[in-house]
């Protein structure tokens, strides 16, 4: 029997899946499926102080080899956050869970992520306040989305000194809370070094990292009309493409930093997330791969890395996270 | 279970939703579905069903790449270019040309209603799930509304394998009553067939249902608030009394005989009666659920339903009455672009 329960900032999950940020998050049923379905984690879509609205449609599609997407982040703001997290709760109580408590927290069976967003640096630490609040596992600070550049100018991520402040920002407003929530930073990979920013936030505080966020942003335009599909123009590109930049990424941060990571990035299969995890990662973000597999492919991803684990003797998923020579 | 009119490829797998929400059945292989990119198309032509309701027709031929036809209840999302995309359900498809009827009521279909026949649109899809049945089944289709459309594609690919269909269709009045003049033509073209059921808008007895003697029938059956039209009152009324055998009462003619299944589409109250009675007649149910969508294919979680969390475009839109009424939202409350409950 291969172990795969990970402990990621000191928060237990029963196997080193994660649901990424803005896929199946809006509700607390559709986190609760995701999870029935075989996820250890899951992220909410990102939450905004108040709410916001995306952008009109077509704001995704995906092909046989990327994705994209541009749906600007719509969100019902902290009051419908409130909702999720309470409902999120009674249904894991009502699915009766069993198995291991994470220590120190909320005591989820499966640790629920409240991904934080806001146009505003100073803000920032406004909606983090409130999020902890919601008392999620991890907060994870979305500094990285493309599909808002417009409206606010270039991400934060792409500045070491503005991700930092940010991530500071955010430390700062938590500090004195009683109950210790986890903050980590989701990173954009549209910069020359990814570690430099790694680096900053490490030193600004931060407990660990989310990587990647979205790459481009790209374009895709439609020859008959000769207009971009998105209505945003552009749009974050993910799925099978990206991979390869995704795993580099996690190796630098881990390598720099050496603080945890979830890697986040075209992973499909068990054996894309072994490869995550060799590259550094101590948990692998999934998201995209639910327009490849389906939801069920949560579960799916699981059996696959046991099953490369037993095909290579490994007997506890802890003992890869950074092997990589 | 076996639905054998291979012409159509309409061969029910297990029956959508209600035993498991993830059933493998209604993902169709990755390798036919991974390029969800619009695919621009003229329209072919616009029929008017009334100032505000409008048939956009588009032509197969332009829609080579897809090589795929649709089912009834499926929807296509479609792109108004410059505008939105909206997904709208599929009203006819015979492989050669498929429909949308669409009503004019916000921004977008406004926008398409100032579009004209030979303009460009972009069409993603077929996406969802469909209605099933069996060849010679003896079907109730309760229609409220804008869901004369779909359920009309139903009828005429029920019709195409022998069943016998009970058409029920509700609205306001009389000249909100959609797709009557074809349904009638079904009747014509399908009604008083050698083996069929004894024809004819005033139906047969008992038993006289055709069932896979070759022929199928169909039955209209209108009801309107007002009146002006077949009975005064609710169309879940008129299915009531054909479930319960006990015609008059203002409601004529019907096939008689059980009925196998009942299927509805029109405004969530009346598909919560409609599977409510199904459920307590033990007759096999199907709704079409309807929620705000972004993409229209599983991913960006904005239609899934409580308590479930099903995606109305994934596991739905067609989804298994007893199923429904075990959602907690289902008839209760909806959520709008941003996630929020809104109750009904």
């Amino acid at each position: 029997m291969v172990k795969t329960k990970v402990k990621f900032c000191g928060v237990e999950f029963k196997n080193p899946t994660v649901l990424a940020s803005g896929v199946l998050g809006v509700t607390a049923a559709s986190l609760r499926r995701v999870v029935e379905n075989g996820a250890g984690g899951v992220t909410t879509k990102s939450i905004w102080l108040n709410p916001h609205e995306g952008h009109r449609n077509p704001t995704m599609f995906g092909t046989e080899h990327y994705f994209m997407n541009a749906v600007g982040l719509p969100d019902g703001g902290i009051e419908k956050a409130k909702e999720v997290f309470a409902e999120y709760d009674a249904l894991e109580k009502a699915a009766g869970g069993s198995g291991s408590r994470a220590a120190g927290s909320r005591g989820r069976v499966a640790p629920l992520i409240a991904s934080i967003v806001s146009g505003k640096a100073y803000e920032f630490a406004k909606i983090a306040t409130e999020a902890a609040k919601l008392r999620p596992d991890i907060i994870e600070i979305n500094i990285s989305c493309p599909n808002v550049e417009d409206e606010f100018g270039t991400p934060f991520a792409c500045s070491a000194t503005s991700a930092a402040a940010v991530v500071k920002a955010v430390k700062d407003a938590l500090k004195d809370e009683k109950f210790k929530i986890p903050v980590i930073v989701k990173l954009s990979p549209n910069v020359p070094s990814i570690a430099s920013i790694a680096s900053a936030c490490a030193e600004a505080g931060v407990d660990g990292f989310c990587a990647i966020n979205t790459v481009g942003p790209g374009m895709a335009i439609d020859l008959k009309l000769k207009r971009p599909i998105l209505t945003n123009r552009v749009g974050g590109v993910s799925g099978p493409a990206i991979k390869p930049v995704a795993v580099k990424c996690v190796n630098d941060i881990y390598r720099i930093t050496r603080l945890p990571v979830i890697g986040t990035g075209g992973v499909m299969t068990g054996e894309d997330a072994i490869e995550m995890m060799m590259a550094g990662a101590t948990l692998v973000g999934v998201g995209t791969m639910v327009y490849y597999r389906g939801v069920e492919g949560f579960g799916l991803i699981v059996d696959e890395m046991k099953e490369w684990c037993e095909k290579n003797g490994v007997k506890d998923l802890n003992e890869i996270v950074g092997c990589v020579k | 279970m076996q639905n054998l009119n291979t012409k159509l490829d309409l061969k029910p797998k297990n029956l959508s939703a209600g035993k498991s929400f993830d059933s493998k059945q209604n993902v169709l292989p990755a390798e036919k579905k991974l390029d969800s990119r619009p695919k621009v198309l003229p329209i072919k032509k616009i029929v008017k069903e009334t100032e505000n309701i409008w048939t956009f027709v588009f032509d197969y031929s332009e829609f080579n790449h897809l090589g795929e036809r649709s089912k009834p209840g499926q929807f296509v999302m479609l792109w108004i270019p410059g505008v939105d995309e909206k997904p709208f359900s599929i009203a006819y498809d015979d492989g050669r040309e498929f429909w949308l009827t669409i009503a004019k009521v916000g921004h977008a279909t406004e926008q398409l209603f100032k579009l004209k026949a030979g303009d460009l649109v972009g069409v993603r899809g077929p996406f969802g799930t469909w209605y099933e049945f069996e060849s010679g089944e003896h079907l109730a289709l309760l229609a409220g509304g804008y869901g004369a459309a779909p359920m009309y594609n139903v009828a005429r690919a029920a019709l195409e394998v022998g069943c016998t269909v009970e058409f029920i269709v509700g609205a306001r009045s009389k000249n909100l009553l959609l797709y009557e003049g074809r349904v009638k033509e079904l009747a014509k073209k399908y009604n008083g067939r050698k083996g069929g059921t004894r024809g004819g808008a005033v139906g047969g007895g008992r038993g006289g249902v055709g069932g896979g003697l070759g022929g199928g029938a169909i039955f209209y059956h209108a009801a309107t608030d007002d009146g002006s039209a077949g009975y005064k009152g609710y169309n879940t009324e008129v299915l009531a009394k054909i479930l319960n055998g006990k015609l008059g009462g203002g409601v004529v003619g019907g096939a008689g005989g059980k009925i196998d299944r009942v299927f509805a589409c029109g405004p969530e109250i009346m598909m919560k009666k409609a599977a409510e009675m199904a459920v307590k007649k033990r007759k096999k149910c199907q709704v079409s659920l309807e929620r705000y969508m972004k993409c229209g294919f599983g991913v960006c979680g904005q239609c899934c339903m409580d308590d479930s969390g099903i995606c109305v475009c994934k596991n739905g839109p067609v989804y298994d009455g007893a199923a429904a009424l075990k959602l907690r939202e289902f008839g209760r409350y909806h959520r709008d672009g941003v996630g929020r409950r809104v109750v009904r």
